[in-house]
């Protein structure tokens, strides 16, 4: 156990050097978040609907996108030189690598979500009223199980480049649950109700969660058979 | 040229080792064995299956028929009857294989060094930065540590790679073209690394093009041909001889 | 090289073709009992009779989607062929299914509430699985190697059907706080005996049906992949 720990924390380590040295992945997404919000902008028209209003669905819409983008490359370094076998042949289980992977997906996400954030706040003028933090949580509750899913679903595009554009088909559909809930909760924490609204909604999220991230590393294993 | 006691349990046994891709038989019929000290040649025309050959005994692909053992233990194997839950290959097991593939396996964003430390990390080396150092430096890449892999000529980086794939000293050594893209020094200083490595009771199965670059390695020397040994034994004396029987059965 | 005795992809493909001709009879049973033997709906008049089409073809995809998912799972388990077989037929004839539905819908929807398509609880959950189907059945399209194909079809397919109490539970939340018409009205607890049993037969002759394609287009799968087999021999 602890083992397959320390090598998912080196896996993970690796990816977040790698990203780091080339930043490409992190700066087109970022700069994807801004365009999308750009479009949603002119997309509305200024007269009959405010900002204000649009800013839950815009940054769940952007969220969605923005965080299928992301995973899309997380298995693209592997492919390159084919280093997945570097992975494959080290005498360490299928989980650790899918753990490793899973957090460096996570972390890559959650950056990239906590700057889109920020920038729907600057672009749409929702008044936080102090809640920018529970947002934040919110956010971060929804990506855990969706990256799991993600995580899966890009580990095949390690051997067969085709699957990149099959992704964002397979991903968007198992977007659903978190984005509706996350936009529910992110209404009603802008319009200020109380937490036990929205703990129902939480608690969805969390299963989720909870559900997707062990299923994903029970199948990971068998997608990395040949 | 080491020699090796037969009675000695042989390091990998791979037995009728048959492999589809759907319709189409990559291997056929595939049987080696190979023990501490032997390297195994093996030649064949493109797209006679030799890679798959390697992934199948790295344990990175599956067999569809027959079984691969290491050391006596199963490194990977189709089940006995369909309905039949293969055993998962044990991870420890791989400590023993290491695979210089056709690809580098390195990351081009990071340094010379960095892959190999990550290597070092991976295989749960102690010390995986001064392992790093001392891997370059076996094949003579000390200096470039600190270089990006993406700036590294096609030679370097096959030095690289091979430096990975000993990195956590494996006995079974597995090579696919080793030798090709470098230059004659680069050749020279690999065919030193694996004499060194033969000698200490490693074995290797070497795939090549270029027999003339392997030869003097080589203690057994194999032909495949669509999938199937047309030759397989070994080494004899000349290798011209072997190159006409290479001749012959490739024809055929 | 062809056997005389029947190889079980024929007599799947048979079993197939029976069932479906099974279910089609019965089909056209349950349009005559839906026209002839069953009372108009008093509020929604002739068009609420496509209730007995569109809720059994819902239920059918559904039941289609679960079958993907456990054979998927069973796949991963046992590597049995014969269930990524399974996996594919269920997937195809889910498809269909919920093609049915997704049509249906529209056509009932436009002569009782003037509108092609509403947001309801059951329209939406259908045509999400509409996508997973389509989305399963482009990552088989586009993978040629048969092991390769099946396992990652399999992930697919048990994720999927994991998704979907997650998808029905948030899109039927959603809509209890956004209510929309209620596109289904019959489909309250004081549903008349007559409509009752139109509504059961109906889902029993898609069941049927759907067992039947299922089974053929297994025969199919079975027969062509060991047809591919046949020719590798032949090397």
């Amino acid at each position: 156990m602890r083992e397959t720990l320390r090598v998912a924390l080196v896996v993970a380590e690796k990816d977040l050097r790698v990203e780091l040295r080339s930043r490409t992945a992190f700066i087109s997404a970022v700069t994807l978040a801004a365009l999308i919000l750009l479009v949603f902008n002119f997309a509305r028209d200024a007269a009959v609907v405010s900002r204000e209003a649009l800013a839950p669905s815009v940054l769940w819409v952007t969220l969605a996108f923005v965080g299928v983008t992301v995973l899309n490359r997380s298995f693209a370094v592997e492919r390159e030189n084919g280093a997945l076998d570097g992975l494959l042949l080290a005498p360490v289980s299928r989980s650790a690598v899918f753990l490793g992977k899973y957090a460096a997906n996570l972390v890559f996400v959650l950056v990239v979500e906590t700057l889109t954030v920020l920038l729907v706040v600057l672009f749409f003028g929702a008044d936080l009223r102090g809640t920018l933090g529970a947002i934040l949580a919110t956010v971060f509750l929804a990506s855990a199980g969706f990256v799991a899913v993600g995580t899966v679903f890009a580990a095949m595009t390690a051997r067969t480049r085709f699957a990149e554009l099959m992704l964002p088909l397979l991903l968007l559909p198992f977007l659903v649950p978190p984005v509706i809930a996350g936009v529910q909760v992110t209404t009603r924490l802008l319009a200020g109700r109380p937490v036990s609204e929205i703990a129902g909604w939480l608690r969805i999220l969390g299963l989720y969660d909870i559900v997707f991230f062990t299923l994903g590393l029970l199948v990971f294993p068998s997608l990395m058979d040949e | 040229m080491p020699s090796s006691t037969p009675s000695e349990p042989a390091l990998l046994e791979a037995s009728d080792l048959e492999r589809r891709f759907g319709a189409a038989r990559a291997l056929r019929g595939v049987s080696l064995t190979v023990r501490a000290g032997e390297c195994h040649l093996v030649a064949g025309p493109n797209g006679a299956g030799k890679s798959t050959l390697l992934r199948l005994l790295a344990g990175l692909a599956r067999p569809s028929a027959g079984t691969v053992l290491l050391e006596g233990r199963r490194l990977a194997g189709r089940p006995l009857r369909a309905r039949q839950v293969a055993p998962p290959a044990e991870p420890a097991l791989r400590r023993h294989i290491g695979l210089l593939s056709h690809q580098s396996q390195l990351y081009d964003d990071l340094t010379a060094g960095e892959n190999l430390a990550f290597a070092a990390r991976l295989h749960g080396l102690d010390h995986p930065e001064d392992r790093a150092r001392s891997g370059l430096a076996a094949v003579g890449l000390a200096e470039r540590a600190d270089t990006p892999v993406r700036k590294l000529s096609r030679g370097m980086i096959q030095r690289v790679a091979f430096a990975r794939a000993i990195l956590h000293e494996p006995r079974l050594i597995l090579l696919d073209e080793p030798f090709t893209g470098m230059d004659p020094v680069s050749s020279d200083a690999v065919r030193e690394r694996l004499d060194a490595l033969l000698r200490t009771g490693c074995a290797l199965v070497l795939v090549t093009h270029d027999v003339l670059e392997a030869w003097e390695l080589a203690s057994h020397a194999h032909v495949m041909v669509r999938g199937e040994w047309m030759r397989s034994g070994p080494r004899g004396a000349s290798m011209d001889g072997f190159l006409h029987e290479y001749r012959e059965v490739v024809r055929a | 090289m062809s056997t005389l005795a029947a190889s079980p992809a024929q007599r799947a493909i048979r079993r197939g073709l029976v069932l479906t001709g099974i279910g089609l009879a019965a089909l056209a049973g349950v349009y005559l009992l839906a026209l002839q033997f069953t009372p108009i709906e008093r509020f929604q008049g002739l068009p609420q009779k496509i209730f007995y089409v569109h809720v059994p073809a819902a239920w059918s995809a559904l039941l289609a989607f679960s079958l993907v998912g456990i054979a998927s799972a069973l796949y991963l388990w046992l590597r049995d062929p014969r269930l990524d077989w399974f996996a594919e037929s269920s997937a195809e004839a889910g498809l269909v299914f919920s093609v049915v539905m997704l049509t249906t819908g529209p056509l009932w929807g436009k002569p009782i509430w003037g509108t092609y398509w509403t947001w309801d609880a059951r329209l939406t959950f259908t045509l999400l699985l509409f996508f997973l189907f389509l989305g399963y059945r482009a990552l088989r399209g586009a993978m040629h190697e048969p092991g390769d194909r099946a396992r990652y079809s399999a992930v697919v397919g048990i994720m999927g059907l994991v998704l979907v109490p997650f998808v029905h539970l948030t899109v039927y939340l959603f809509n209890t706080l956004h209510p929309k018409p209620i596109v289904l009205k019959p489909d309250s607890p004081s549903l008349p005996w007559e409509m009752l049993r139109t509504l059961l037969v109906s889902l029993g002759a898609f069941t049927v049906l759907l067992f039947g394609f299922v089974t053929a287009r297994y025969g199919l799968a079975r027969r062509s992949a060991e047809q591919g087999e046949e020719v590798g021999r032949g090397d």
